[in-house]
């Protein structure tokens, strides 16, 4: 394999650039004076007041409960599809049974299915179940996804040794046991992944949330910083310190875990 | 009796196992999705007790309606502006990137940055930097003597904006996919052809897209399922309350999942004529996909 020349690592550098601007540019709003926006050229240094910035998104919208909002339902989320679709894979992945061949094809086939389609008769059932204007409405209809059942069948098909399970067997472990004891453990790898990526996707969800939360106490980050932005006076240093807020905590669990993520998204995507 | 709970476990609990995700997948997933097409043949709006079977039409309503036909314009001419170059992008993005180079975990990772910050951030960092007073793009434009456009208020101009937003957000992500497809390809392919004097763009065209025909088919189908689905970058663009289900004041930049939500959630919830857009646009999405299916079936059956 050729290495790459000059040329092509330039190139490279400008992309790395063009991801990273945006983000930088909203830390350099964040920091401003409002009305150093309304010069020209625009301000392309960091400027002195985010702390002032970030009080007044906090005197504007209970963004501190809708971040903690966000959090309690990404986590509950999380925690509920890496579990789900652990016990799924495993009975996928190493356990005979009658149907199984199907039951795996339904799932693969309920990926293709866009879940926004869905929001009309959804709306019916949480006015139903009387969960409007509550997380509880944004949580449940998350709980389990196609993806996670999928992801997990095919790490554990090759990443769980059958020896393993029957020397359990041998042993005396019925399934339950093995679940826990040696399945989750072997699982822990994939399941890091799956839970980050439910993490981030369900921190990033707008439309539904934006749909079922009325209330500003009840809102999430995401629908937080869209009222933000949707004054009729444009306000660009709030929406931008929103926007910023928003997304430390994303890019924090990043920094930290990105590597196993690109991992993650590579090895699916091999597999795919 | 140890024998016999052991046999019971065996049978039972992979059903178990795997129960979970049906029951809530049936409840929170496939149910609505039937449900819609109920809902659908019914004039059923939130704000009466009342909803009267009326058979199809709703679908003869929303077949009649310009604003729908302008929604669906608008869906396709955003997808079409980001779908293609990100794709374009991505692809050579990782034949780079599958070359020996230096920092190859930074450019990874920066790669990967934009998608994960959220459509509702990216929307309004770029409604920032598309604005038409203070945006920095205008700035440019005109420190380049092009003059200012206003992004949002034009049909082209706003859709090239909201494209931007999508192909700034995704072609990382496409670019890491391509990529792994990429280092599955064996490596003495390259050898030979190197030898045998092929260019890097010919070994690129006859060598690496053949190869990750799958994976390319994949990406595309999955690009313009989420392409036909855009709602957060135009609902966020559009900015004032107003404005912001219906794509712009002429409805410029308005894409069927705004129009969707508008005649679902603000003009007296009708969630019959809704249930009926989201029918229509479910019909659309096979028949893309469908199409695309059948023209890479084309494609192997003449090569």
């Amino acid at each position: 394999m050729k290495s790459l020349g000059k040329v092509g690592h330039l190139i490279l550098l400008g992309v790395l650039l063009l991801s990273i601007f945006p983000i930088y540019f909203s830390f350099v709003v964040a920091s401003q004076d409002n009305s150093a926006l309304g010069k020209v050229p625009p301000p392309v240094l960091p400027g002195a007041n985010i702390l002032d910035n970030i009080q007044r998104v906090f005197d504007t919208v209970p963004f501190g409960q809708a971040l903690i909002n966000s959090l309690l339902v990404s986590a509950a989320v999380s925690v509920s599809v890496v579990l789900f679709s652990t016990l799924a894979g495993f009975a996928f992945a190493k356990l005979r049974f009658r149907g199984r061949t199907a039951a795996l094809v339904l799932v693969v086939a309920t990926m293709t299915v866009p879940p926004q389609l869905g929001i009309i008769p959804l709306y019916l059932l949480m006015i139903k179940f009387e969960w409007t204007d509550s997380l509880v409405a944004v949580i449940f209809p998350a709980l389990v996804n196609a993806f996670g059942v999928f992801f997990m069948t095919q790490f554990l098909r090759e990443a769980l040794p059958t020896e393993l399970l029957e020397a359990g067997r041998v042993d005396g472990c019925g399934n339950h046991r093995l679940f826990w004891h040696v399945v989750l453990p072997a699982a822990r790898p994939a399941a890091a992944v799956l839970g980050m990526l439910t993490f981030l996707g369900t921190w990033n969800d707008f439309i539904w949330p934006l749909l079922v939360l009325q209330s500003p106490e009840q809102q999430t980050a995401q629908v937080a910083l869209s009222t933000l932005r949707s004054g009729y006076v444009q306000d660009y240093s709030l929406a931008l310190t929103g926007t910023l807020l928003a997304t430390v905590p994303l890019l924090v669990v990043f920094g930290l875990l990105g590597k196993q993520l690109i991992g993650g998204i590579m090895h699916g995507a091999v597999k795919g | 009796m140890r024998a016999r709970f052991y046999r019971f476990d065996q049978a039972t609990s992979p059903y178990l196992y795997i129960l979970p995700f049906f029951v809530l997948f049936g409840i929170f997933g496939l149910y609505p999705l039937g449900y819609t097409a109920w809902v659908s043949l019914h004039d059923w709006s939130l704000l009466s007790d009342e909803h009267p079977f009326v058979g199809l039409k709703n679908y003869g309503e929303l077949l009649a309606d310009p604003y729908f036909w302008n929604a669906l314009r608008n869906t396709i001419s955003i997808m079409l502006l980001s779908t293609v170059p990100q794709l374009i992008f991505a692809i050579l993005l990782a034949n780079m990137l599958n070359r020996k180079i230096r920092l190859q975990t930074l450019f990874r990772l920066g790669m990967l940055l934009p998608n994960v910050t959220s459509v509702v951030a990216v929307a309004v960092i770029f409604s920032q930097l598309f604005g038409r007073d203070f945006g920095l793009i205008n700035w440019i434009l005109e420190t380049l003597g092009l003059g200012r456009i206003d992004w949002q208020a034009g049909t082209a101009s706003s859709h090239i904006a909201i494209a931007v937003m999508i192909i700034w957000r995704w072609t990382g992500y496409n670019t890491l996919i391509f990529l792994a497809a990429m280092q599955a390809v064996p490596k003495d392919l390259y050898e030979a052809a190197t030898l045998d004097g092929a260019t890097p763009m010919q070994q690129l065209r006859r060598i690496t897209l053949p190869m990750i025909r799958p994976t390319l088919i994949f990406t595309v189908i999955i690009s313009t399922i989420y392409g036909m689905q855009i709602f957060a970058e135009p609902q966020v663009f559009a900015g004032s309350n107003a404005g912001a289900l219906s794509g712009g004041n002429a409805r410029q930049f308005q894409t069927l999942t705004l129009y969707l939500v508008e005649n679902g959630f603000s003009k007296g919830f009708e969630f019959g004529y809704a249930s009926a857009v989201a029918w229509v646009m479910f019909l659309i999405i096979i028949v893309f996909a469908l199409i695309n299916f059948v023209l890479v079936r084309r494609v192997r059956s003449a090569s």
